[in-house]
C-alpha cells in the first residue's frame, strides 16, 4: 500500500496532510529514530566495551600497532603488486580454459564422447580438491621431475595450479549458462541453416556468457584472495611478506595491513558484481 | 572455604619448597602451576634441537638445556611438563600456556618489544645449504658467487633479513613456511641455496636433502647482529629473572658448553665466507 493511491482517493492535492499521511509520517519518523538509536547503541557498545576488556591493551599492541603499521605498509603494498600480476596473467587463462572445458561437456556428437567424459572428470577432480593441495602437488611435484630452469619456476607451476582449479569452477558456471538457453533457440538456429558450431558461437554462447557474468565475477573475486596461496611454494607476495614482518617484529599488525589492502580491492569488486547482478535481474523482468 | 584451603596449601608448598631448595626459591609461585615448570617447544620439534620429537627424553640440545635450566631453578625432571606451540601461538596476545618457550627463537630488539627473552643460551653461525649439483656448477663460498644464486629461506626466521643485508642476492629470494618446504623447493631445483642456522643446515644436508652440502658459514661471532637464541616468555613474566639467573649460572659453570659439545657436533671443516 503506497501513498499515491491514497492521495488519489483523498481527492484534493496535498494542501493539508490527511490523517493517514500524518500517521504514516509519524510511523516513519519513529522507525528511523529506532534504527538510528540501535545503530548508535551498537557502535557505542563496541567502542566503549571492547577497550574495557582486560586484554584489549595487549590486543591493540599486537594487532593495531600504529608504529608497526607505518613501518610495514609500504612493503606490503609493494608485495601486493605481485598478487595483482599473478591475478592478471591467471584470469584470462582461466576464462579460456573454463570455456573450453564447458564446451567439452556440451559436445553432442557420439564420436566425441571421450571429450565429454574428460570434461566431466576434469571438473569433478579439480572442484573436489582443496586449492592449496593442488598448488603443492603441481608446484613442487612437476618441477621435481627434473625440468631445467626457468621451466621449473614456482610462478609457472603455481599459476597453473590456480588456473586448473579455477577453470573447473568457471566451466561449471558457463555450462549452467549454456544449459539455461532454451532448446527452441538451437532448433530455430538449425532451421535457419546454422551449423552446430555456428549455433553455439552466434546464438548460445553470447546469451549464456552474459547470463553468468555476475557468477563468474564472484569467482574472480575469490581468485584475488586465493592468489595469496601461491606464497606456500615460494613467491613472496603480500601474505608471505606480512608473515615475514610478523615473525621479525613478533606482531600481527602486518596481517591487518594486508587485510586492508585486500579489502580495498575486493569490496569495490564485490559491489560491482552486485550491481551487475541487479542490472541483469531488471533486464530479465 | 575452598579459597582458604588452597591458600593454605599454597603456603605450605611455598614453605616446603623453600626448605627443600635453599637457594632456588626464586621460581616459587611464579609458574603457571605451582611446583611444575611448563615448557613449550615446536610442533614438531626438529633435530638436532630435540631428538625424535620427544623433548621428555632430554635428548637433543634444547631438550637438554631445558632440563638443565629447570634443575637450576629447583625443578626435578618429573616436575617438568611439555606443551607444543607454533611461532604464532607464542606471540599472540593473552595468557600463555607455558612458562617459557624454547624453539630457536632469535633475540631481536623488535621482538623484544612484544615478548620477553631470556639471556641467550646459544649463539648460532648461519650456514649456506646447497646441493652438490650447484657446487659443481661453480658456486663458491664468496659473497660475489652467493649473490648470483637463487635463494630460499624459512620465512619465520631471522635468515630473511640476514639474506638481504649480508648477501643481497640479485634475484628475489623465495620464502617458505618451514624447513620441509624449503628442502622440497631445493629438491625440485627451484632454489640453489638456503640460509639456516648451522646445526639445522648440517642436519638437512646430511639427512634430508639428497646430495645436500654446506657451502660455507657466516661465523657466529660476526660483529654485527649475531644470531642469539633465547627462551621466549610472555612480556613481564616474573619468571624471567629466575631463568636468566639459571642461564647465567649454567654459562659460568661451563655446563652449557658441555651440553653444546654433547649435542651439537662441532662444525669443523665448514669454510668461513669472507
Amino acid at each position: 500500500m503506497t501513498d499515491a493511491p491514497l492521495r488519489g482517493a483523498a481527492g484534493d492535492t496535498s494542501a493539508a496532510p490527511t490523517r493517514r499521511q500524518a500517521y504514516e509520517a509519524r510511523l516513519k519518523r519513529r522507525s528511523n529514530m529506532i534504527a538510528a538509536g540501535s545503530t548508535i547503541a551498537v557502535v557505542l557498545a563496541v567502542v566503549v566495551l571492547v577497550p574495557l576488556a582486560p586484554g584489549w591493551e595487549a590486543v591493540q599492541r599486537s594487532f593495531f600497532n600504529g608504529e608497526v603499521f607505518a613501518a610495514t605498509f609500504p612493503g606490503l603494498l609493494n608485495a601486493f603488486m605481485l598478487d595483482v600480476a599473478i591475478f592478471l596473467w591467471c584470469a584470462p587463462a582461466i576464462a579460456i580454459l573454463g570455456l573450453l572445458i564447458a564446451l567439452c561437456r556440451d559436445v553432442r556428437a557420439p564420436a566425441l564422447f571421450p571429450l565429454r567424459m574428460f570434461g566431466a572428470l576434469y571438473t569433478d577432480i579439480f572442484r573436489g580438491l582443496p586449492v592449496i593441495l593442488v598448488i603443492y602437488l603441481v608446484g613442487f611435484g612437476v618441477p621435481g621431475l627434473g625440468l631445467p630452469r626457468p621451466w621449473n619456476s614456482p610462478y609457472i607451476w603455481g599459476s597453473l595450479a590456480l588456473i586448473l582449479v579455477y577453470a573447473a569452477y568457471v566451466a561449471e558456471v558457463i555450462r549452467s549458462g549454456i544449459d539455461s538457453i532454451h532448446q527452441s533457440q538451437r532448433s530455430a538456429a538449425a532451421s535457419l541453416g546454422l551449423s552446430e558450431a555456428d549455433t553455439m558461437r552466434f546464438v548460445v554462447l553470447p546469451q549464456a556468457i552474459r547470463n553468468v557474468a555476475p557468477a563468474n565475477m564472484n569467482l574472480f573475486i575469490a581468485l584475488q584472495k586465493d592468489v595469496a596461496l601461491l606464497s606456500f611454494i615460494g613467491p613472496v607476495e603480500i601474505f608471505r611478506q606480512a608473515g615475514v614482518y610478523k615473525s621479525l617484529m613478533a606482531n600481527f599488525t602486518p596481517y591487518v595491513g594486508a587485510a586492508l589492502i585486500f579489502l580495498a580491492i575486493t569490496i569495490p569488486a564485490t559491489r560491482y558484481a552486485d550491481y551487475l547482478l541487479h542490472k541483469q535481474r531488471r533486464r530479465q523482468r | 572455604m575452598r579459597l582458604l584451603a588452597t591458600t593454605a596449601a599454597a603456603l605450605c608448598l611455598t614453605a616446603t619448597g623453600a626448605l627443600a631448595h635453599g637457594d632456588d626459591e626464586c621460581a616459587v609461585g611464579k609458574t603457571l602451576e605451582d611446583g611444575v615448570l611448563t615448557i613449550a617447544t615446536g610442533n614438531p620439534a626438529f633435530y638436532p634441537w630435540v631428538l625424535n620429537d620427544a623433548p621428555e627424553s632430554g635428548e637433543g640440545f634444547e631438550a637438554a638445556v631445558a632440563y638443565a635450566i629447570a634443575a637450576e631453578m629447583g625443578f626435578d625432571a618429573d616436575a617438568v611438563t611439555w606443551v607444543r606451540t607454533s611461532f604464532d601461538e607464542a606471540i599472540q596476545p593473552g595468557p600463555k600456556n607455558f612458562d617459557f618457550n624454547i624453539q630457536q627463537y632469535s633475540i631481536t630488539p623488535e621482538r623484544e618489544q612484544m615478548v620477553d627473552f631470556s639471556l641467550p643460551y646459544y649463539t648460532s653461525a648461519m650456514a649456506v645449504l646447497t646441493t652438490e649439483a650447484v657446487v659443481e656448477a661453480g658456486a663458491e663460498p664468496t659473497l660475489e658467487s652467493l649473490r648470483g644464486l637463487l635463494w630460499g629461506a624459512d620465512a619465520n626466521t631471522t635468515a630473511v633479513p640476514m639474506l638481504t643485508e649480508i648477501v643481497g642476492p640479485e634475484r628475489d629470494a623465495m620464502l617458505y613456511g618451514d624447513n620441509v618446504d624449503v628442502t622440497a623447493a631445493m629438491q625440485a631445483g627451484q632454489i640453489d641455496a638456503a640460509l639456516f642456522d648451522l646445526p639445522t643446515a648440517l642436519y638437512l644436508a646430511a639427512v634430508v636433502v639428497e646430495g645436500g652440502t654446506i657451502l660455507g658459514q657466516f661465523p657466529a661471532d660476526r660483529s654485527d647482529n649475531p644470531d642469539q637464541f633465547g627462551l621466549l616468555m610472555e612480556e613481564g613474566n616474573p619468571l624471567k629473572e629466575c631463568v636468566d639467573h639459571a642461564i647465567e649460572h649454567l654459562t659460568e659453570s661451563g655446563r652449557l658448553a658441555e651440553i653444546e659439545a654433547e649435542w651439537l657436533q662441532a662444525a669443523t671443516g665448514v669454510p668461513v665466507i669472507q
